[in-house]
């Protein structure tokens, strides 16, 4: 067990390292120059190549890749300005360092991938379960047809609608704010309920679907049918036979829609008015700020890859035979 | 057909103290609905089994054998089966038992022995745990006894080492350890009907015979009834009291196992017995297969059902094989078989038809 955990882990690191020099690659080399944007309309060469020394851009791309990579984890001294660790560079736009700027932006984002994650999987997996259970019902057929109208729904028309439903008719749900955990943690959650929720929107029908027929082709495997000739009850059968058989395959779906989840999250907080990396993002291509748009593309990254090793890990506790990998 | 000759019971007359059958099935049908229609997976079945007594159930594959067991056992999904006729197990009705009481029964009073052990036992559960959850579900037994009972179990189905291998997964069994675990799990209750599908198909012959000892040994203990389904007629030859043969989910042929392999009456059973090679064959002698495949069971072929493949159907005079299902004949002593050809005719094409 533990050799799978350290053996995920480091493919992670191996995987974060590759997505850096790509990424990295890919935006210094460029052919957009951040000194002639930032140097205005009195250009001469002398200053493109101060400002070029300045940011570093003078040195050959390798050179420049590893100072950046030491810099994430020992902090910089640039000649704008001191960089602590995590250090990813200064922003080009407001000479602040980047880490600065993304640590105020991550937390919504986050907060809305995992909170609308936990509901379209509370929601989603209950609701494929429920039809399971039933299968056949009214309530089952019921939910595959609502189920193939919420898969053609969109967040930025559904945010809308229930803005103005739950918020400014019913005025049963906050409008959507920007959470701060550390000072007000119960306003944050506040906040973040309309979000989530319509966030997780888009998520629920496929994971009800994709439930209700995993958990009907475990109904049938020759295991659950021993569980079923040995006398264990239906509800037995169904969750620690069944359930068990399909939760796997349920994570590995999961892990797959990660990005789309944080795509969602960005989606929904542009819906939202909410200040997140999304929003950041954009702003920083539009301002052609490279290292912003380097920091923001690295934390996702990170994020992503991060999470994935924590569903690999749950993945080898749900099944057994993946320890022997 | 007649009722009158599909319901006569193999066992002994009724009414015997101590005789009665302990399983009863009467004109069992069982029919599963399918996109293309319905599939009479088992058409009229009877058959009686008394306790301490062994029946065999041989025949092709599709042949209704499986399908029994699970009625009997009432594992059919009923939203795509139904099940008519009677099983009666001990004097009760099980066909339409309640769930709940279907449930108190399995795993305790009657149980079944599955084929395949990879695929029949969960994955995500450790061998023990498997075994012990039935015995804490009809016995109320503690966790830490159920547990003890788990080891004990493998003991006797011969794992060595039980209480290391106790907290094992299935995937760190071998195949025939697997199958021990699968027949531990089925024993674990003491049950009093014991149904066994392939038990011993996939185990070579050292274990297999092990297996089929700790049946024997269980059955003289307790008393327990047995249903063995195989393909092996040798198998059939070493435990079974009585046979049955199916062909296209009816029985063609039942007797004593003497009966069925000394003295076949049924064209299909003489394919069985034919097909098997013998020690005493030269190496390079060809198998004799049954030639054609068993038929659909959505369209079955008008007449007996095994008219397509039988080799004597011209013998019989008007055609009747292909268009009259010739009824299950009893013939005294619990013996039976549903085939047109004259018994003359049987008498005198047996000792060639099987060598």
């Amino acid at each position: 067990m533990l050799r799978f955990l350290v053996r995920r882990l480091l493919g992670a690191v191996v995987i974060l390292a590759l997505i850096s020099a790509l990424t990295y690659l890919l935006f210094f080399t460029l052919p957009s120059d951040p000194a002639l944007l930032s140097c205005g309309k009195n250009c001469t060469p002398a200053n493109v190549a101060l400002i070029h020394h300045n940011l570093g851009l003078d040195k050959p791309v390798p050179v420049q890749y590893g100072e950046y990579m030491a810099g994430i984890f020992t902090g910089r001294r640039l000649p704008l300005g001191n960089c602590p660790a995590p250090c990813f560079g200064l922003s080009f736009a407001n000479d602040a360092p980047v880490w600065t700027i993304l640590s105020s932006r991550y937390p919504t984002t986050l907060s809305l991938a995992v909170g609308g994650a936990a509901v379209f999987l509370t929601v989603g997996v209950g609701l494929g379960l429920v039809s399971a259970w039933t299968r056949g019902s009214l309530f089952d057929r019921l939910a595959s047809s609502v189920s193939l109208m919420g898969q053609s729904v969109q967040i930025y028309f559904i945010g809308p609608l229930a803005i103005y439903l739950l918020v400014d008719r019913l005025r049963w749900l906050d409008p959507g704010a920007d959470p701060d955990w550390s000072h007000d943690p119960a306003g944050a959650v506040g906040g973040l309920v309309l979000p989530c929720l319509v966030m997780s929107v888009i998520f629920w029908s496929n994971y009800s679907r994709q439930t209700r027929s995993l958990m009907i082709e475990q109904l049938a495997e020759e295991h659950v049918r021993t569980a079923r000739a040995k006398g264990m009850g239906r509800g037995y059968v169904f969750f620690r036979y069944a359930l068990r058989g399909a939760m796997g395959p349920i994570v590995t779906l999961f892990g797959i829609d990660l990005g789309s989840v944080f795509g969602g999250a960005i989606i929904t907080e542009t819906t939202f008015g909410l200040h997140g990396l999304g929003q950041l993002a954009v702003a920083a291509v539009t301002q052609t700020d490279l290292p912003l748009e380097m920091g923001v593309m690295l934390f996702s990254s990170c994020a992503i890859v991060l999470f994935n090793v924590v569903i690999d890990a749950s993945y080898a506790f749900i099944d057994p035979r993946v320890r022997l990998l | 057909m007649t009722t009158a000759t599909e319901d006569r019971p193999t066992g002994p007359p009724e009414g015997t103290p101590g005789t009665e059958p302990f399983l009863s099935v009467r004109d069992l049908r069982v029919r599963f609905a399918t996109e293309d229609g319905l599939v009479k997976a088992v058409d009229g079945l009877s058959f009686d089994l008394p306790r301490g007594r062994t029946l065999g159930i041989v025949g092709e594959s599709g042949s209704g054998k499986s399908v029994t067991n699970l009625a009997v056992l009432g594992l059919h999904d009923p939203r795509v089966t139904t099940v008519t006729g009677d099983i009666l197990l001990d004097g009760r009705e099980l066909t339409h038992a309640p769930r709940r009481a279907l449930e108190r029964l399995r795993g305790n009073t009657m149980s079944m022995i599955f084929q395949d052990s990879l695929t029949a036992l969960s994955p995500y559960y450790t061998v023990g745990r498997q075994i012990a959850e039935p015995y804490r579900k009809h016995t109320g037994a503690s966790r830490a006894r159920a547990r003890r009972r788990a080891v004990e179990m493998l003991g006797r189905v011969g794992i060595p080492r039980p209480e290391r291998r106790v907290d094992d997964y299935p995937h760190h069994f071998s195949g025939g350890m697997r199958q021990r675990a699968m027949i531990a799990l089925a024993l674990v209750c003491d049950p009093e009907l014991l149904i066994a599908d392939e038990p011993t198909t996939a185990l070579d012959v050292t274990v297999q015979a092990q297996i089929l000892d700790l049946l024997a040994d269980l059955q003289r203990e307790r008393g327990t009834a047995i249903v063995f389904v195989t393909h092996d007629l040798g198998v059939v030859a070493g435990v079974c009291d009585e046979v049955l043969v199916m062909y296209a989910g009816r029985c063609v042929e039942r007797g004593t196992v003497r009966d069925i392999l000394k003295s076949p009456r049924h064209p299909y059973t003489w394919g069985l017995l034919g097909s098997l090679p013998r020690m005493t064959d030269d190496a390079d002698e060809p198998l004799r297969p049954i030639p054609g495949t068993p038929p659909s069971l959505l369209t079955p072929p008008p007449g007996c059902p095994f008219h397509p493949r039988c080799p004597y159907r011209d013998q019989v005079p008007d055609d009747r094989c292909r268009v009259e299902r010739p009824p299950l004949a009893p013939e005294g002593g619990g013996r039976a078989s549903a085939c047109h050809l004259p018994d003359e005719r049987v008498r005198e094409l047996t000792p060639g038809a099987v060598r």
